[in-house]
């Protein structure tokens, strides 16, 4: 039954009101005809007569007398198949790489389903990035979801790069793939992504699905949904390990803020709509491993905090969802620390798990831990010194202040293509903690500190 | 039985869901939707019109389809079988679900919250002709190695017992028939109870005994009582669910029941992994033996997840009236509360702040006034308690937020998390200056009598040094540590050792992560011990520097690390700090 309707009421931002549908699904997907061009759109609101539709490409054109609205009677889904790698899309699935659409093996739903929390399998094996301040202070692993938090004009694209290009479980060669989601970047942004996949030839173990600035920005609500489906198909149907790359998360939060303005709902901080913290948990949650299954999905979405303010509602909703943050500082990239992580407001909530004996090494968690609080140290003597001038500070707290510059000259600051392996970074932090007296490192354990510690530095 | 409602779906949007025809529902009813009867509960009645909220996601339920009432209102099922699993946040058993649906979530499904199938061992506490009341003890199954489970006569019948039974029991099965004078009542193993009411008690008693969590800042410092209230607000990253996981963990309830509503569903797995493992340090069994989990994750339909807290009221409850003593984690009432302001915002209803419905308050001091301390009804008399620990998680880390704001008007401790204390590392990010408990009186009071009669001195002081310390980092700010007077300069080193070598406490470390009461009292009073000695010692001449440098330090700093059961080395540095002050002041009067 073709249910097709001119019976526009209302237009409003992205929105339109179709009268006399009597059954539209919530949620179903609808076809726009505007003037022989075809748009998508999908059903926000349903009711015996009137059905409210967010248009992806955006309203302009539309008009109340001419306009087709066709209900297809499906949701939005996207067809997945192997063939899927090495294909580029737009941001709700159709392909822009000039091939035609592979064959799908099957439609799913964009919006998945929860993961049974009993089927998780819990997130412990160590993803080696080759990056000190990430696997020594803040440690990947498989399944997780890291969010890079960052500034406009800071580096994390090259960081992102840097960490899908290194990114490895040590002493494995499993298949993996990258799903790469861009969202009201710029083109310029995407094509650095799209040319590093190249130049190290892994685009076609890539699924790019693009958004970029230029594109409807209503699109932007389905792009990491359609991006996670097709991860989603890559690691639990196909057994890959999947790095899904989301950038910018803010873009797609001022979509949806744009859709909750034109529906009036009642705003929450900032105009952004109060179940954002819900929306965006329907994306976060969409990584982990699974019992019994091969593969996994592992997240490092990218946001740009306005104003690098960390308590905007972007970072923060996405910090109470995520496990942890890798937190980029202006002022360590202005001083040409790279990569310019701050490490002390960063985090990783399943470092525990994926650190120690028969994983990185037995010493790590005592290392990084002694690294974090001396580091803390340094930084507030700092300030101190500025304030009160070095000569007012304790001869202690200056070796902690020479300890802070140390560790982010020496351990935080390393090449664009260095890449460390565990071993590297700790013995690092070793070398920078063997600055300060033994009786200051409260949190190694005396075996730890007999077993690691360069033996120059004891005599 | 009324007769079942039968209405049609009127409008969808979100999770709420329009039906009409519906003359004859119940506010509060469950009812089942579309074609695929997903679950949900009448929130408001507008004439033939019921709003329901969804506990399932809603995409593809059309105008039109059927909704079916159930007549009962959203309930539990109380029985053995309880503990050691996992529900959604409407009590559906998560594992049974992973087994018929697989990996993912499927929407629709049903399934007995408490296994038909299990068979368990009844042994009667009653004989034939008792007579019983409500919360009477009837029999005894063992459910687990630690929890006996009470098998309680129902709220509202009372009579004489005319048949008892005694050997493996499935919960459909009768195991005991009681003839009220009007009825011949069969009881079996179970029963139903509505979530949104508290359970039945003879009444409140004041709580005093403290609940020991093994964490030194919350024992110490800020400790709550068995039935007590507290609440864990911090920003994100400054580990609210560490501190949640580690009551869960190590406090000495009887049973704990642990929410994750609204938050991450790796977290739900880690207890899920990590608990059948760990060892109960009272009882010796798995820790997965007296814990029940709720998981609403984040990503789960956000209905469910305003019942999930009250689902798991109603069971601590129920675990109470047996005479236990219940901890209840809620992690994070927040997401609870966002729950509320999205039903309320589809409702249409005013907004009150923040966009918050305008019953926040009512509704969060409902849930708190469940907990508490209670002579249950029936015989033998007994106590049980349920004590609340919730956590809050403000936009920004933002204490004017009303959610916290509604919470602190109710709850009686307050663990306030520094985020400048989780960036260093120092964990738990209890702020020491910040938070506060009501009960350190009546906890001072047991501690006298338990452990020892300077406890509530040691803790005072302790307080003090570390409330001089931040006037005198202010005075540091301004003019250098070195311009200070060597006094000053002792209490500053003896502030930072409390930080350092107290109140920090490393939850992964496999001995610093419990620190039993007695343990606790020695580390403190050895380094209060220190302080008193340097002081004595700075009065008669020594330099500050030779005190701070003195390597019994290393020592206390190293306290942590020592296994309880090795108690006596803890408390054999109290004289070795004598020691070393003796030698201390010889080498000073040598030189001098």
């Amino acid at each position: 039954m073709i249910r097709e309707y001119t019976t526009i009421s209302e237009i409003s931002g992205p929105l339109v009101v179709v009268q006399g549908v009597s059954d539209a699904a919530y949620g179903e997907l609808v076809e726009i005809e505007v003037g022989g061009h075809t748009r998508y759109g999908q059903v926000l609101e349903t009711s015996e007569d009137y059905a409210v539709v967010q248009v992806f490409e955006g309203t302009h054109g539309i008009n109340l007398t001419e306009t087709k609205v066709r209900f297809l009677g499906k949701g939005l889904t996207f067809g997945v198949s192997p063939e899927i790698l090495g294909r580029v899309f737009d941001g709700i699935g159709r392909p822009i790489d000039g091939s035609p659409a592979p064959v799908p093996e099957k439609e799913l739903d964009i919006n998945g389903s929860p993961i049974n929390p009993t089927a998780r399998d819990y997130p412990n094996e160590f993803i080696q990035t080759g990056v000190s301040a990430i696997d020594g202070m803040n440690t990947l692993v498989r399944g997780q979801k890291l969010p890079i938090f960052s500034g406009s004009g800071l580096p994390h694209p090259e960081l992102a790069a840097q960490i899908a290009r290194q990114a490895r479980v040590r002493g494995t060669g499993e298949d993996f793939a990258v799903v790469f989601a861009a969202m009201g970047i710029t083109f310029e942004e995407a094509n650095f992504f799209l040319e590093d996949f190249r130049k190290r030839g892994t685009l076609d173990r890539t699924v790019v699905f693009l958004n970029l600035a230029n594109d409807p920005a209503i699109e932007r609500i389905a792009t990491p949904r359609v991006a996670l489906t097709a991860a989603e198909y890559l690691a639990f149907d196909l057994g890959m390990h999947v790095l899904v790359i989301l950038t910018d998360m803010t873009n797609y939060c001022e979509a949806l803020r744009e859709i909750s303005a034109a529906r009036k709902e009642v705003p929450g901080r900032r105009g952004y709509p109060g179940y954002m913290y819900t929306d965006l948990a329907t994306i976060y949650e969409r990584a982990g491993r699974i019992k019994g299954k091969k593969g996994s999905v592992t997240q490092i979405p990218i946001l740009t905090m306005p104003e690098d303010d960390r308590t905007h509602p972007v970072p923060d909703l996405t910090g109470y969802i995520t496990e942890g943050q890798i937190f980029l500082s202006r002022d360590l990239h202005r001083r040409g620390i790279y990569p310019p992580i701050d490490v002390l407001q960063s985090l990783s909530r399943l470092m525990q798990k994926g650190i120690g004996k028969g994983k990185t090494r037995e010493d790590h968690s005592g290392v990084a831990n002694q690294l974090y609080a001396a580091y803390a140290k340094g930084k507030e003597v700092r300030e101190l010194a500025v304030v009160l001038g070095e000569s007012s500070i304790s001869e202690l707290d200056r070796k902690y202040m020479e300890f802070a510059d140390r560790f982010e000259k020496e351990f935080i600051k390393q090449g664009q293509f260095e890449n460390r392996t565990i071993e590297e970074t700790l013995d690092i932090g070793w070398r920078l903690l063997s600055m300060l007296p033994r009786s200051e490192l409260k949190r190694i354990k005396l075996e730890m500190i007999e077993k690691y510690m360069p033996k120059k530095a004891e005599e | 039985m009324a007769q079942v409602v039968r209405g049609k779906v009127a409008r969808v949007a979100g999770p709420l869901v329009v039906a009409k025809e519906m003359q004859g529902v119940k506010m509060f009813e469950v009812v089942r939707v579309g074609s695929l009867g997903l679950f949900g509960e009448v929130i408001r009645i507008e004439g033939d019109r019921a709003y329901i909220q969804v506990y399932e996601e809603t995409g593809g339920v059309r105008p039109g389809e059927e909704v079916v009432g159930t007549g009962e209102l959203l309930s539990v099922e109380l029985g053995p079988g309880l503990i050691k699993n996992i529900y959604d946040g409407i009590q559906r058993p998560l594992e049974v679900l992973w087994k018929m649906g697989g990996s993912f979530l499927v929407r629709g499904v049903e399934a007995p919250s408490l296994d038909r199938n299990t068979k368990w061992h009844f042994e009667p506490k009653v004989k034939i002709g008792d007579e019983v009341s409500e919360g009477d003890i009837l029999g005894e199954v063992p459910e687990t190695s630690t929890v006996i489970h009470k098998i309680m006569v129902p709220p509202g019948i009372r009579g004489k017992v005319i048949d008892i039974k005694s050997g493996d029991f499935t919960i459909e099965e009768v195991v005991a028939v009681i003839d009220t004078g009007k009825e011949k009542k069969e009881i079996k193993m179970y029963q139903k109870w509505p979530v949104r009411m508290g359970r039945p008690y003879r009444k409140k008693v004041a709580a005093s005994e403290p609940m020991i969590t093994g964490q030194r800042t919350i024992d110490t410092f800020f400790p709550i009582v068995k039935g007590g209230t507290a609440a864990v607000p911090g920003p994100f990253g400054s580990g609210k669910t560490v501190i949640q996981h580690q009551l869960a963990r190590w406090s000495d309830a009887d049973v704990v029941v642990y929410i994750g509503c609204g938050e991450r569903g790796n977290e739900m797995t880690d207890v899920l992994i990590e608990f059948p493992e760990l060892k109960d340090p009272r009882t010796g069994g798995p820790l997965m033996d007296r814990t029940v989990l709720i998981a609403n994750t984040s990503n789960m339909p956000v209905a469910a997840r305003e019942a999930s807290v009250f689902t798991g009221i109603a069971i601590a409850e129920y675990f109470r009236d047996m005479g236990y003593n219940v901890a209840l984690m809620a992690d994070s009432t927040s997401r609870w509360a966002e729950a509320m302001r999205e039903i309320s915002g589809r409702l249409e209803e005013m907004p009150g702040e923040e966009g918050y419905p305008a019953y926040l308050a009512s509704r969060i001091s409902s849930f708190y006034e469940r907990a508490g301390m209670v002579e249950a009804l029936g015989s033998p008399e007994r106590t049980g308690s349920v004590s609340v620990i919730g956590a809050v998680s403000p936009p920004g880390g933002d204490l004017s937020d009303p959610v916290v704001q509604a919470t602190l008007r109710e709850v009686r401790v307050f663990w306030s998390l520094d985020q400048q204390l989780a960036f260093a590392r120092h964990f738990p990010a209890i702020h020491w200056l910040r938070s506060y408990s009501l009960y350190v009186d009546r906890v001072g009071e047991w501690a006298k009598e338990q452990i020892a009669l300077d406890w509530v001195d040691n803790r005072n002081e302790a307080m003090r040094i570390l409330q001089q310390e931040s006037e005198l980092q202010e005075l540091v700010r301004l003019v250098g540590y070195d311009a200070l007077s060597p006094h000053d300069q002792l209490l500053l080193e003896t502030a930072r050792s409390l930080r350092e070598d107290f109140l920090q406490q490393d939850a992964f470390d496999d001995i610093d992560t419990y620190c039993p009461l007695e343990k606790q009292y020695h580390m403190l009073r050895n380094v209060l011990h220190f302080h008193h000695k340097a002081i004595e010692a700075l009065e008669a001449g020594v330099d500050v520097k030779a005190i701070v440098t003195l390597p019994i330090r290393e020592k206390i700093s190293r306290m942590r690390f020592i296994p309880p059961d090795r108690l006596d080395e803890i408390k054999a540095i109290h004289d070795e700090i004598d020691a070393s002050f003796e030698t201390l002041m010889k080498k000073g009067g040598e030189q001098a």
